[in-house]
């Protein structure tokens, strides 16, 4: 039972994450790959800092204003210099391998003399109780926050950016301006995984971020499934159940390695997971052929 | 209102396909005027309406709208003036979007979009009377998806999105090509009642000449790139459809 617990926490750690994927989806109608970098990013600040004993909720600030700077970089590369999304987003990714090195001076940060955000909040003595009541109090407040967002007037210029562009500009607004904003928000989003996760797995690695895009993407086509299929129309609703597809993303993973697959292949299970869900859709269990 | 002077327009300067789309186009659209534009394929009546609309940057001459040149500003800050109905209705309205979300982006089109959410109930109740007064029912389907409403609806919302902020100028382009004939009639007559409504400057490029001769209190006629025709007023009265089928003869 600890064994799914585990992957409950992680889940939440991961919500942010997924919740900055479903940003930029909405906005670019595709995964912004720089997501890989920055939770790295996110995970080498956090460590670099809390091994040099600085407090966690003061550093926080820092690995959001570290993300949001490297999707902004995403975000200036693709609408400054017409650069194709997907290729902005490998080129801010490769670069940030270096410089995550470069911020931790080492490939491999452990802590475990430090206090943790686990360890200043203690609510209850159970420590996984605790982290569980503090995880969700976290994704709770990060959930507030994109919902006021994208309920704003500017929340809805940013919903229609990705769609119709061109009356988005009609109406008066600066479309490449929401772009660098937007994947700015998403990427603090991903750095803020990467801090909650150093923390709860204590330790930060330089190869921490390898495919979790594909982590993000899957919790987000998780929860688009459900949303068509109840046509959910809630914004509310909506970033609660992509919150749900990363926890729930993690349990399908936990209940995969207990069945006994080699750790190794994490990775490929991943990957066909993914491949699963999104290809799901384009089976067509009930239909007759000839509709 | 909207003066051009000397407006030129080349596609591809300097190549072997390069295109003069636009060739030193002099016009003056006067306040409160709605002026048809007609043309054949490549006239370039596209091109000026897409320079006016700042989706295009002329390669010589000049914009003014209300004396101030416009020329070198994009789209977004060109829609302090101009509102635009565009040919294809998805691309007018964010079907992703509910109805009354389109409105509320479409009420702040010359506004700031801040960080504070303006879809309040009253908001809701202004744009229900709105578009109750369309008569077409979608008062009940305000909440829908703009996605799931048909193209004629989603034109005839398109223009009373148009007209929810300070507006001085109307672009159509070809508001009704993608329209049956019936639903077609219903986004012109609108288009006309709200333009004199709101006294607003406007411009239709349309290629069905029955319209042309119906709407519009003057007509332009465009070809390779230049002012072929332009006939105001009380011309455009006395014009028949027969005299303007010549004219593509």
């Amino acid at each position: 039972m600890d064994f799914y617990l585990t992957a409950l926490l992680q889940g939440l750690c991961l919500s942010s994450m997924a919740l900055g994927i479903y940003l930029s989806m909405t906005i670019f109608k595709i995964p912004d790959i720089s997501t890989d970098g920055t939770y790295t990013l996110g995970g080498a600040v956090s460590g670099l800092l809390l091994s040099l004993q600085w407090s966690a909720p003061l550093l926080f600030p820092l690995v959001f204003l570290a993300g949001a700077l490297a999707g902004a970089c995403t975000g200036l590369i693709h609408t400054r210099l017409k650069i194709n999304a997907l290729l902005s987003g490998i080129l801010v990714m490769t670069g940030l391998y270096s410089i995550n090195l470069t911020v931790m001076g080492r490939s491999n940060i452990p802590l475990l003399q430090v206090q943790t955000l686990f360890d200043r909040f203690r609510l209850v003595d159970h420590p996984q109780l605790n982290s569980l009541i503090v995880l969700l109090l976290f994704t709770l407040l990060v959930l507030l926050a994109i919902g006021f967002l994208l309920k704003s007037d500017y929340g809805l210029a940013m919903r229609a950016t990705g769609s119709s562009e061109n009356m988005v500009r009609a109406l008066g607004v600066n479309t490449d301006r929401v772009k660098v904003l937007g994947l700015a928000s998403a990427n603090a989003l991903t750095a803020s995984s990467g801090y909650l996760i150093t923390q709860f797995q204590g330790f930060a690695d330089i190869n921490m971020g390898i495919g979790i895009v594909i982590v993000g993407l899957g919790s987000v086509i998780i929860a688009e499934t459900f949303i068509q299929w109840l046509k959910i129309r809630s914004i509310w609703v909506i970033l609660t159940l992509v919150c749900l597809g990363a926890i729930v993303f993690q349990l399908v993973l936990a209940f995969t390695l207990s069945l006994g697959i080699d750790p190794s292949l994490l990775k490929l299970t991943t990957a066909c997971f993914v491949l699963l869900v999104v290809s799901l859709p384009r089976f067509n269990f009930f239909k007759k052929a000839y509709d | 209102m909207i003066e051009l002077t000397n407006l030129s327009k080349t596609f591809n300067p300097g190549q072997p396909n390069a295109v003069r789309a636009l060739n030193d186009v002099n016009l003056r659209i006067l306040p409160k005027e709605f002026l048809i534009l007609v043309g054949a394929n490549g006239s370039g009546k596209s091109t000026l309406l897409n320079c006016i609309a700042g989706n295009i940057f002329s390669s010589k001459g000049e914009i003014r709208m209300d004396g101030r040149d416009v020329s070198h500003m994009p789209v977004y800050r060109r829609s302090a003036w101009v509102a635009r109905v565009f040919q294809d209705p998805a691309q007018g309205s964010a079907a992703n979007l509910s109805v009354l979300e389109n409105f509320r982006l479409a009420s702040l089109r010359t506004s700031k979009k801040g960080l504070r959410i303006g879809l309040t109930r009253s908001f809701a109740d202004r744009v229900r009377d709105q578009v109750a007064a369309l008569g077409m029912g979608l008062e009940q389907h305000l909440d829908q998806p703009m996605g799931t409403l048909s193209g004629g609806q989603r034109q005839a919302l398109s223009l009373l999105m148009a007209v929810m902020d300070d507006i001085r100028i109307l672009l159509l382009d070809e508001p009704t090509a993608a329209l049956d004939p019936r639903s077609a009639e219903m986004v012109l007559k609108l288009a006309d009642q709200l333009i004199r409504e709101y006294s607003v400057t406007a411009m239709m490029v349309t290629h069905n000449l029955k319209e042309a001769h119906q709407y519009g209190s003057r007509i332009v006629q465009m070809d390779n790139g230049s002012v072929l025709r332009d006939i105001s007023a009380n011309g455009k009265a006395n014009l028949t459809l027969n005299e303007m089928f010549d004219w593509f003869a």
